[in-house]
């Protein structure tokens, strides 16, 4: 069974210079097709709900979750992951109807539905006789 | 504009999908799922670990004598209609075995999960407790 991703990314490994400017934490994520939408799944255990940022803007989605801190000041006998905010982006190939995209933040996974644009969905075209 | 080296983001994407191969199937990981971080205060161990999308009925917490073991499974958000642009997250059975360093009271451990934390407390017995030592002036 293969790891989760647990690494800080740099601004330059995710591409995307994060408007706060932190090194954050890279969630691991499922992308999926699921009828007419993108579905998208973000590991983001320990985030505050409200304060997590879906932005998406000209194909390119970003999503910024704040971490409530814990484990402050402990003394570690055994320290394998660091705690600390979440950030990643993704530049999506479908055109999206940005107006109908929803989050919902349940169970530390982060579910983001990307509904596609209506004008792409395949449509059946009924052929009149005669 | 940032512009980002080729050879950077082919590097980090190489380093990616080579570490997910090391790590498959791999007894030899040097991480294992779940992380686990393991702290102590003059009462109690405390054991986290981050566990997304597990439910609470698919986790199994055992303690013996001083042995935390957490098992478990998460299952994959599949579905016939579904295809998978992207799957990272790990799924699958997972199993964890620490031994700490004290001895606890395994039947005041309690643990809760929230927001995909896992918090565990381990009281510790009262043996294993620090004393403070009277020094006497003789």
């Amino acid at each position: 069974m293969n790891e989760p991703s647990n690494v800080k990314a740099t601004t330059e490994e995710s591409g995307l210079e994060p408007t706060r400017g932190d090194a954050a934490f890279v969630p691991s994520v499922d992308i999926v097709e699921k009828g007419n939408a993108l579905v998208m799944f973000v590991d983001m255990p320990g985030a505050v709900p409200e304060s997590i940022d879906v932005d998406f803007n000209q194909g390119r989605l970003s999503i910024y979750g704040k971490i409530k801190p814990r484990g402050d000041g402990a003394q570690f006998l055994l320290h394998e992951y660091g705690v600390g905010d979440f950030f990643r982006s993704f530049q999506v190939s479908e055109d999206i109807d940005a107006a109908a995209i929803s989050a919902r933040y349940e169970a530390g996974v982060l579910q983001v539905e990307l509904p596609k644009a209506e004008a792409l969905r395949p449509r059946k075209i009924s052929v009149g006789a005669g | 504009m940032r512009r980002v080296s080729p050879f950077r983001q082919f590097r980090s994407e190489m380093d990616r999908v080579l570490s997910d191969v090391w790590a498959m199937g791999s007894n030899l990981a040097t991480r294992a799922f779940p992380a686990l971080n393991v702290w102590e205060t003059d009462g109690e161990m405390w054991a986290e670990a981050e566990l997304p999308g597990v439910k609470q009925e698919d986790l199994d917490i055992d303690v013996v004598g001083n042995e935390l073991t957490i098992r478990g499974q998460r299952t994959a958000p599949t579905d016939e209609k579904m295809t998978f642009h992207r799957q990272e997250r790990t799924t699958g059975s997972f199993r964890r075995t620490v031994r700490l360093p004290v001895e606890v009271d395994a039947d005041n451990v309690s643990a809760t999960l929230r927001d995909g934390v896992l918090t565990i407390r381990l009281p510790k017995s009262e043996r294993a407790k620090p004393r403070k030592v009277q020094v006497s002036v003789g």
